[in-house]
Parts: C-alpha cells; sequence; structure tokens
C-alpha cells in the first residue's frame, strides 16, 4: 500500500479546491470501496480528501414534491427515510437490497454511485484489465464472466484495448435511473446538474471510465423529480444467495395504469450493462398498451433482443425476461386490488 | 458447579472461554508480542501458473526505507529435506500461480506491501494445464488414498451385474474447487531465542507441525516451542505446516527480529489449501423391489505437480449399503494448480452427495420411497471389510428425521407443489462419519488443596473442545469443573493428535481418562504427584467397523421466475455416540449442516483456464451462506453410546453434520422443479441451463 496524504476542507468548495490542483488526488466518502481498492492497489491515490459528512447529510423536500439527497446521506438512513419510502419504494427497497447493515451505514450516496465495478479481473493488479490498466486487454471476456454484462458491452476480444463486459454493481443507481434523477455536481468551474441518463457511460472505446464526471467533480445532492405513481413501484433483485450479493439481474420499475392500459411505465436492469440500463424499447413497446403479461413478456422480450452474452452469462437473458415481466405483473396486480 | 456428585460430561456447560473472547481478551496467534517490535512479512506471489523464475530483481524494494530484508529463492536459508510442496523459495521453478517467489520483510506491514509491488521477475512460462476432465490420458491411480486407505475396491463382478440389473441408474456428479475460509487468517508469530524458534501460530494442533519445522531448521524438538491458544476456524486448512511458516521462521532467522506473517484472504485462497473438484460416476443396480445387486463409484479429482493429496471420495461408498457386487475408483490428475488439502470431511462430503443423490435418483427409477429403499439395503455387517459393526443407527435416524421433519405421505411426483410462485419440494440423505482414534498422551498434576492441572497438547480451533476436555477430566477426577486446569496447544505439553478427523475427544478423552486412572486410589502426598495416561487405537480398529451416522431432511423452495433456491427448513439426526456437551455439540452438527447447504447453493472457486488463477479469490465473490440463507434447522441426535470403540463411548461430530446435507438439498431441488442438477452448486443459473 503506496503512501498518501489525508485532508479535510471546511465547505464542499474548499474540498474541490484542494482536489483541483491534485491529478491523482481522490474523494474519500465512507470508503467502502474505495479503502478496499487501496489495499488491493487498484487505486493508488496520493491525496484523499474527506467528504463523507460534508456535502449535505438531509433529505429536502423539492417545489415540485421531489426530493434533495444530498451526497453525504448514507445509505441506511436514505433507505430509512419516510419520504423516500412514500413516495418512491423502488428506491428504499434497492438500498436494503445492497450490501449489509454495515456497509450501508458507513456509505453514502455519492460514493455509491460511483463504486467500480467487482469484476474479478479488474481487482486483481496481476491480471489485464482495460479498465485498471488501459491497453492491457480483457481478462474477462475469457475468463470468469458469469456475472458480467450482456447488455452494450464492448467486445472485440481478449487483446483489443476497447473490450470491456463489466458491469456497474450499485443497486441504488438503478432506482435513480428509473426516476430520471439529476446528479448535483460541483466542479471548479461552478456547478452543474447531470441527469443520470448521462452520469455512466458505456464502455465504447475507452473502459478505462466509468462515468462523464471530470476529474475533482465533486457530487453534492441528488434530486429526484416528482413522479406519483412511483408510489407503485418496486426494485427486484436477483442474487445468489439470499443477503449479501451483488445483482445477477435486477429490476427497478414503476407504472402508471389507466383501467387495463399502461398509460407510462419505467423500466431499468441491474447487473446487466457498464451502466444502469433504462429498458427504453420496452417502455415504448408497453406504453398505450394493454397491461397484460403476455404484453410484458413480450415488450421484455423486445429490449433483451439487443443482448450479446457470452457461455457463462447467457442465464441472464431469460432471468431479465422472466424478472421484468413478473416485476410489472406485480405492480398491475397490486394496482387492481 | 459446586456440586461434586453432579456429572458434568452429557450437562450443558458454556464455552469456558466464551467470555474471554467476546471481549477481545483471548489471544489469537498474530495478536501476541504486541510490544515486542514486530517486523512484518508480504509476499510477492507467482503470476504463472507453470515455468520457472529467469530473473529476480528486489534492488527497488531493497530501497524502500524500512525494508529489513528481501528474500528470495537466490538469497533465503535453506531449508532441511522438507517435502516438495514446502520447499518455498528454494528454486526458481513454479507450480502453480501465486506461489510465494519473494518475501519481504519491513518495519510495517504497510511498507512491507509497497516494497513486495517493488519486486519485479521475470518467468519463463507454459500455458497452465488447470482442467479436470474424466477423459485427460494422464489420470493416474495413486498408491493410497489420504487416511490410508485403497484405492480401490472390488467385490464380485460389478459390470456383470449392473447389466444384468432390471432396474439401475447411471449418473454423474461434479463438485466445484472449494476453500475451506475460517474467518481468522492464518498467521504466525516466530522468532529466533539463540537456537531456539518460538512460534505463535494458527494451527490444529502444534505436534503436527513439530516434524517439518524441525526438519526445515535442523533443530530438535526440544528447540521449537509452538503454541495455538485460540484458533479462530480452520477446517482443515490449518492442519497441516503451510509455506508462510517456514517464510516466518526464515525471516526471523534473517533478520535477528520477532516476525508476523497474516495472509490476505486473497492468499488463503493458494497457499493454504482447497477440496479437490471431483467428477463421480455413479451406477447402481437393483432389484425391483429395491434390493441393490450392484454399485460402482469411479471419481476423479486433481492434485498438484508439487503433492500427491488423494482425497478418499468414494470411501464411505464403501460401507454404507449392502450389494453383493461393489467397486471404488479413485484416479488423479496431476495439474499446475496450489497443492489440495483436507476440508472438512474430506471424501465424504464429496462422495456423499454423489452417493446420496444417486441412490435417490434410483428411488425415482423404482418408484420407491428414498427413505424406504435405504431401509431396505441396511447391512448387517461392514459389507466390505465383513466385521461387526461397533453400533450403526442408520434406520433409527432416517425413521426418527421422518417423522420429526413429516415425510409420511409425501407426494413423490416432482414439480408439482406450488405455493404462489414458489415451486416446492422435499429431500432426503443419509450421513457417515468413520470413528476413529489417535494415539495421545496426558499428564495430570495433582498437588493438595489446588485445582488439578491436566495437560494435552489438544487443540480448540473454536469447537468447544477446551470446555469438553474440561468436563471428562472433571468427571474421571471426581471434581467439579472449576477444580481442573487444562492447558492445551503447546508443543511442550504432552504430544496429542491434531484436531482433525472429529478424532479430538475419542483420542484426548480417553488419554485423560487414562492419567486420571493412575491417580485413583493413590494418596496425594503434601509435594504433589504427577502421572501420565494414554491411549491409542486399539482391537477395536480391527475387530470392528466403526462410524456416525446420520439423515438430513431438506425442504427446498425454488423461484419459478428467477430460479433462486431457498431452504426454510432442514432436519438432521445423529447417531454419534456419547454427546460430552449439547450445546457446543448442537453448534458442531449446525454448523456442519449450514457449510452442507453452503456447498449445495453458493460455494465454488472458478479456475481460470487460461491463466490457471483462481478467479474469485475473495469472500465477496466466492460466497458461503448469509444468515439469510439458513431457515429452521431442527438438530436432534439419539441416545447412543459406543464403548466398544472407546471408553468415553463418543464417536466424534465435528464433521458428520456437512456430509449428505447437499444430496438432500439437491434431491429436494428435484423434487421442488423436476430438474436434476448434478452439477454443484444449485446457483439460480442453473434453472435455465
Ligand atoms: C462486500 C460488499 C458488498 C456490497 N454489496 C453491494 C450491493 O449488493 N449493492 C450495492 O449497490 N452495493 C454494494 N456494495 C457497495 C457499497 O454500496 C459501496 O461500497 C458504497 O455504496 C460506496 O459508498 P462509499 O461512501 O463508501 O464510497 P467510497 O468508497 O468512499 O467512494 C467510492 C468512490 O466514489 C468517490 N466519491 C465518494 N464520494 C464522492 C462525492 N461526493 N463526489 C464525487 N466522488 C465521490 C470516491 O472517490 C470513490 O471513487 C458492497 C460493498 C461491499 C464491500
Ligand atoms: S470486463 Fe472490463 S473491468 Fe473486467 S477485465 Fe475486462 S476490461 Fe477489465
Amino acid at each position: 500500500m503506496r503512501e498518501f496524504r489525508y485532508e479535510k476542507a471546511t465547505d464542499p468548495a474548499g474540498a474541490v479546491a484542494l482536489l483541483a490542483g491534485e491529478p491523482e488526488g481522490a474523494y474519500l466518502g465512507g470508503g467502502t470501496n474505495l479503502v478496499d481498492l487501496m489495499r488491493l492497489g487498484v487505486a493508488t491515490p496520493d491525496v484523499l480528501v474527506d467528504v463523507r459528512t460534508l456535502t449535505s447529510t438531509e433529505v429536502e423536500d423539492l417545489p415540485d414534491g421531489g426530493l434533495r439527497i444530498g451526497a453525504a446521506v448514507p445509505n441506511a438512513d436514505l433507505a430509512a427515510e419516510r419520504r423516500v419510502r412514500e413516495r418512491y419504494p423502488l428506491l428504499a427497497q434497492a438500498l436494503l437490497a445492497g450490501a449489509s447493515g454495515q456497509l450501508r451505514n458507513r456509505a453514502t450516496t455519492g460514493g455509491n454511485l460511483l463504486q467500480r465495478t467487482r469484476c474479478t479481473y479488474f481487482t486483481d493488479t496481476t491480471m489485464p484489465c482495460n479498465k485498471r490498466a488501459p491497453g492491457s486487454g480483457c481478462g474477462a471476456v475469457t475468463g470468469l464472466h458469469r456475472n458480467l454484462a450482456v447488455l452494450g458491452a464492448t467486445d472485440e476480444g481478449p487483446e483489443s484495448a476497447h473490450t470491456c463486459i463489466a458491469t456497474h454493481p450499485s443497486d441504488l443507481a438503478v432506482a435513480l435511473r428509473a426516476l430520471d434523477a439529476q446528479v448535483r455536481v460541483l466542479g471548479a468551474g461552478g456547478e452543474r446538474s447531470v441527469p443520470m441518463a448521462e452520469l455512466h457511460r458505456l464502455p465504447g472505446d475507452d473502459p478505462s471510465r466509468d462515468t462523464t464526471l471530470a476529474h475533482g467533480e465533486l457530487i453534492t445532492a441528488i434530486d429526484v423529480p416528482a413522479l406519483p405513481w412511483a408510489t407503485r413501484s418496486r426494485y427486484r433483485k436477483v442474487r445468489d444467495r439470499a443477503s449479501y450479493a451483488f445483482a445477477l439481474v435486477s429490476v427497478a420499475a414503476a407504472m402508471d395504469l389507466d383501467g387495463g392500459c399502461v398509460r407510462d411505465v419505467r423500466i431499468a436492469l441491474g447487473g446487466m450493462a457498464h451502466a444502469p440500463w433504462r429498458a427504453t424499447v420496452a417502455e415504448d413497446a408497453l406504453r398505450g398498451g394493454p397491461a397484460t403479461e403476455e404484453a410484458f413478456a413480450a415488450a421484455a422480450e423486445a429490449e433483451l433482443a439487443a443482448a450479446r452474452p457470452l457461455a457463462d452469462n447467457a442465464f441472464k437473458v431469460p432471468m431479465a425476461t422472466n424478472m421484468i415481466t413478473r416485476t410489472l405483473l406485480q405492480i398491475s396486480t397490486e394496482a387492481r386490488s | 458447579m459446586t456440586a461434586t456428585t453432579e456429572r458434568a460430561v452429557g450437562s450443558d456447560v458454556r464455552r469456558l472461554e466464551g467470555p474471554d473472547k467476546v471481549r477481545g481478551r483471548a489471544p489469537y496467534a498474530y495478536e501476541h508480542e504486541l510490544g515486542a517490535q514486530a517486523v512484518f512479512v508480504a509476499l510477492v506471489q507467482s503470476t504463472v501458473a507453470r515455468g520457472r523464475i529467469t530473473a529476480i530483481d528486489s534492488a527497488a524494494a531493497t530501497a524502500v526505507p524500512g525494508v529489513l530484508a528481501v528474500l528470495t529463492h537466490e538469497d533465503a536459508p535453506r531449508l532441511g529435506d522438507v517435502v516438495e510442496e514446502l520447499r518455498v523459495l528454494q528454486g526458481p521453478q513454479v507450480q502453480y500461480v501465486g506461489e510465494p517467489v519473494a518475501a519481504v520483510v519491513a518495519e510495517t506491514s504497510e511498507v512491507a506491501r509497497d516494497a513486495a509491488a517493488r519486486v519485479q521477475v521475470t518467468y519463463e512460462s507454459g500455458a497452465p494445464d488447470v482442467v479436470l476432465t474424466a477423459d485427460r490420458t494422464d489420470l493416474y491411480a495413486p498408491e493410497q488414498l489420504m487416511a490410508g486407505f485403497e484405492t480401490d475396491s472390488v467385490i464380485g463382478d460389478v459390470d456383470t451385474a449392473l447389466a444384468a440389473a432390471p432396474v439401475s441408474v447411471d449418473v454423474t456428479y461434479t463438485t466445484p474447487v472449494q476453500h475451506n475460509n475460517p474467518i481468522e487468517m492464518h498467521a504466525t508469530v516466530a522468532r529466533w531465542d539463540g537456537d531456539v524458534l518460538r512460534m505463535w501460530d494458527a494451527n490444529q494442533g502444534p505436534h503436527n507441525l513439530v516434524p517439518v519445522i524441525t526438519e526445515a531448521f535442523g533443530i530438535t524438538a526440544d528447540q521449537l516451542h509452538i503454541t495455538s491458544p485460540h484458533v479462530g476456524g480452520a477446517f482443515g486448512s490449518k492442519a497441516f505446516t503451510h509455506v508462510h511458516q517456514l517464510i516466518a521462521g526464515m525471516a526471523a532467522k534473517v533478520t535477528g527480529r520477532t516476525v508476523k506473517v497474516e495472509l490476505t484472504r486473497q492468499q488463503m485462497f493458494t497457499l493454504v489449501g482447497h477440496r479437490t473438484p471431483t467428477i463421480q460416476r455413479l451406477r447402481l443396480g437393483a432389484q425391483p423391489d429395491g434390493t441393490l445387486t450392484a454399485i460402482s463409484h469411479e471419481v476423479v479429482e486433481h492434485t498438484s505437480q508439487n503433492a500427491e493429496f488423494a482425497e478418499q471420495t468414494a470411501t464411505a461408498t464403501r460401507l454404507m449399503y449392502a450389494a453383493p457386487a461393489r467397486r471404488t475408483t479413485h484416479r488423479l490428475a496431476r495439474l499446475d494448480v496450489p497443492p489440495p488439502t483436507i476440508m472438512r470431511a474430506p471424501g465424504e462430503t464429496p462422495g456423499m452427495y454423489a452417493l446420496e443423490s444417486a441412490v435417490d435418483e434410483l428411488a425415482v427409477e423404482l418408484g420407491i420411497d428414498p427413505v424406504e429403499l435405504r431401509l431396505r439395503n441396511e447391512p448387517a455387517r461392514d459389507p466390505e471389510r465383513d466385521v461387526p459393526w461397533s453400533t450403526r443407527n442408520l434406520v433409527a435416524c432416517l425413521t426418527e428425521g421422518a417423522q420429526r421433519f413429516g415425510w409420511a405421505g409425501r407426494d413423490p411426483r416432482p414439480g408439482v407443489r406450488e405455493d404462489g410462485r414458489w415451486l416446492v419440494g422435499t429431500g432426503v440423505a443419509a450421513a457417515t462419519y468413520p470413528t476413529r482414534r489417535r494415539p495421545s498422551e496426558a499428564r495430570i498434576q495433582a498437588v493438595p488443596g489446588q485445582p488439578y492441572v491436566v495437560s494435552i497438547d489438544a487443540s480448540d480451533i473454536g469447537t468447544g473442545a477446551r470446555t469438553a476436555l474440561t468436563q471428562i477430566a472433571a468427571d474421571a477426577l471426581r471434581v467439579p469443573l472449576d477444580q481442573v486446569d487444562l492447558r492445551i496447544a503447546d508443543s511442550r505439553l504432552p504430544k496429542a493428535s491434531g484436531a482433525g478427523g472429529s478424532t479430538g475427544i475419542t483420542s484426548w478423552g480417553p488419554a485423560i481418562l487414562a492419567a486420571a486412572d493412575e491417580l485413583r486410589d493413590r494418596e496425594v502426598p503434601p509435594g504433589g504427584l504427577t502421572v501420565t495416561g494414554s491411549s491409542g487405537p486399539g482391537e477395536e480398529a480391527e475387530q470392528l467397523s466403526s462410524h456416525a451416522f446420520g439423515a438430513h431432511f431438506a425442504e427446498v423452495r425454488v423461484d419459478r421466475d428467477s430460479g433462486e433456491v431457498r431452504v426454510p427448513r432442514m432436519t438432521g439426526v445423529f447417531a454419534a455416540g456419547r454427546i460430552i456437551n449439547p450445546v457446543t455439540a448442537r453448534s458442531q452438527f449446525l454448523g456442519g449442516m449450514t457449510m452442507g447447504l453452503s456447498m449445495a447453493l453458493h460455494e465454488q472457486t472458478v479456475l481460470d483456464a487460461g491463466r490457471g488463477h483462481f478467479a474469485n479469490h475473495d469472500l465477496a465473490e466466492y460466497h458461503v451462506a448469509a444468515h439469510a440463507d439458513v431457515g429452521a434447522m431442527d438438530i436432534h441426535w439419539l441416545d447412543e453410546v459406543d464403548e466398544a470403540h472407546n471408553p468415553l463411548g463418543a464417536k466424534g461430530i465435528g464433521e458428520i453434520g456437512i456430509v449428505g446435507a447437499a444430496a438432500a438439498i439437491g434431491n429436494a431441488y428435484w423434487h421442488a422443479t423436476g430438474r436434476r442438477v448434478r452439477d454443484l452448486p444449485i446457483t439460480p443459473d442453473r434453472y435455465f441451463g
């Protein structure tokens, strides 16, 4: 483990200023991901700027009925927040489906969104990995990839500098993607708002970059817009054991029903891609159509038509198809009862 | 505990060291010599699976301030004549990914790790050969199996009997590589006091290590002192000497300091063993009434290039059921993998998974209830050794278990029970584990007015052995528990067998009884009296077949959309001899069953065929059952006392709980879904395969 400096600022702008001059520095949230990666030699920052309690730890009402979540709100507190549970059940469910009680106490909202992939070649510095060591190739495509991406990945073979089939591991991010949240970011040049749709990127030809944030940009809050029908929403996570495992497949969904018809619907998938995956093909297929199991299944299949699985993660395609169908079916059944 | 008349054996005595453990006052190996200004070791590990080191440059590492030494094969102290797998840092050859190729000793562990990353190693390497298949042309028959079992056993004409059988099954099961993963990482603190090597070490019995470490460093047993007062789990991974213990001794020698070596969780996946993967072909032939006519169990498993570890996978098949024609075989492939080792019930765990799954498949073919099929094939004597059982209560375990679980009236049809989106099924499997005792000695010092000092180099790896032995000693000496001062886990105490093979209580207990016998009816002089006693395998080993037995019942639920598997309840009934301490015994059965559940549903280490490494080498990616996976566990044992085997009448309980548990779950999975998964673990993806 390499030596590093530890710094604290008195306000967010001070933290941004501290990191601006430090190309190898990093913000430290709860440290539940970053410190692990430092121990493994995967992350080698020379300065840590502690922001765990620096940005807001509050959840505030927005004028439109939405919520502003401070980046420093611990995952556990956010899951327990009454307004979150009432207005956005899928968000609370996503948080509670992640990690463990201890980790959720420690982990921050901002840090959760920026946690890195669990790909075992990324976390092992002796292995090739384009994300950790650009140009070194991708160990996972010919190795262990059972829980890696089937949608939106780049696979030009193990030697290519572009190849990456990593998944983004956050559950929270999937729920926020379904809710069209906005991420508020403070940089050296001031504040900006990044839609969740644009925060995480697909690997494209540069797997080293997980997000569109520039170095030193600090997440200060997340705005979740009002969505009255999100009271009927769900987060369903399939994992290898009953708790404390990352998603094989997860579905964040909300649906607005008009009798037997789908007026509007939101579906996002986790465990499937380099970014939380918004199932727009399925949403488009469903909007205005009947809220039936057949329609849900057909929409799910249409969404998964783009999947390009490898041998060991092909199961994710039928699993995701089933789980989209099932989650929508549960929401519609509940709405009717 | 003041009454002297009450027997301690059989009563619920809470773990004696429990209060110290929960207060953090029970020191584990790494926590010794805190004030000693110890120095720390970080390992550099090979990144290739087979090859040679052609150059090793440690200049950059040596230059890091705080680094005291960098040991490589070029300059590390030479070790004595130890087995090949322990010749660490002795030559340029590399035989598996993760093999230590250098060790950095530094003032802090952070500096040691930083410097280790700066050691440059160049290799000449070849493609790894790590994939086990049943049709490899280089499979070979080892001379014998672990624990001295014969490699093969053949009685009668199995092929003819199978061909003639009116009903038969011919099925192949596989189990993956699994890792022991005790909570406490392997750790050694070592220091040379002149020519005496002092070690505080996490192991399953200090005496187990003495022959190898004395040979390695060219010292006598008197020049070695190993203690391991508290050990945070082992499951077999701490039974034998591993390379880190030798590196600790070498580093202490080179630096003249107290050295601490603690493996990382990742290193525990390569340096302290694993359970071999297995490929097991089972063929069973039967009459329409269920009478078995032939049993064939052929096992293929792996070992490493530098060690032969021949797991005794099919040996339980030699005694479970009656059948005139029977065969078991074991074949090994030598692969570019780290050396395997023992992991809770080596042999029985993978072997009984396969046998008990095949028996279930046969029951389905026959249309006979699987409990009933087992009852119909109960052998009166050991079917291969042709000797009587000392005690065998499998039938009682099955019938008692069936009753407790509510087995009667079970609809045998698969895939027909639904509860909402869950598919529901039930399954059964039998369990067995050999009863043995190993040579052990104990010493008792009696001084009037003081507690008896009872000394034996036994080991408590978290099982409660310390408490159980105190109970045994108290009864033998006819005193309350607080009049026994038990001393264990020290190589300078009377020699005892290690904590392994479920032999602790059956080996150490009788040695204490023998010592207490020496004291009986003797007047203790004012200056005190010291007596010794010993115990070891006797005639019973030849003349009787001694085993614990058990039965597992499981309910399994499978989500019809996701393939997720849940086990809401299990019943385990065991006939395992006299139970010394019900509380700690229950924990052993419970832990065994939980580990069996974990094996059924979660545990697998994935070998990367192209690179030769274990790819999921941490606890985030190597899954063991979480609390939420463990449902209601109904644990029960029968009143059984086996004094034909040993004077305590005990059998050993550390391992039988895991044996067969995975088969019960697999069989219930089939009953729930109609799908027979023959490759463990049964993860959700299997549902879509
Ligand atoms: C064993 C285990 C199991 C887990 N299981 C799950 C799971 O099932 N589901 C799941 O979703 N997660 C899971 N997690 C991950 C966990 O949720 C994340 O580690 C946690 O949310 C990260 O938050 P943190 O505050 O600790 O981030 P840190 O580790 O402190 O930081 C993570 C990254 O974010 C950056 N960062 C932190 N705060 C900010 C900020 N305000 N602005 C800009 N950058 C910032 C850091 O520089 C770093 O790059 C698991 C983790 C572990 C260790
Ligand atoms: S999938 Fe991505 S993260 Fe994993 S090894 Fe390949 S490049 Fe690295």
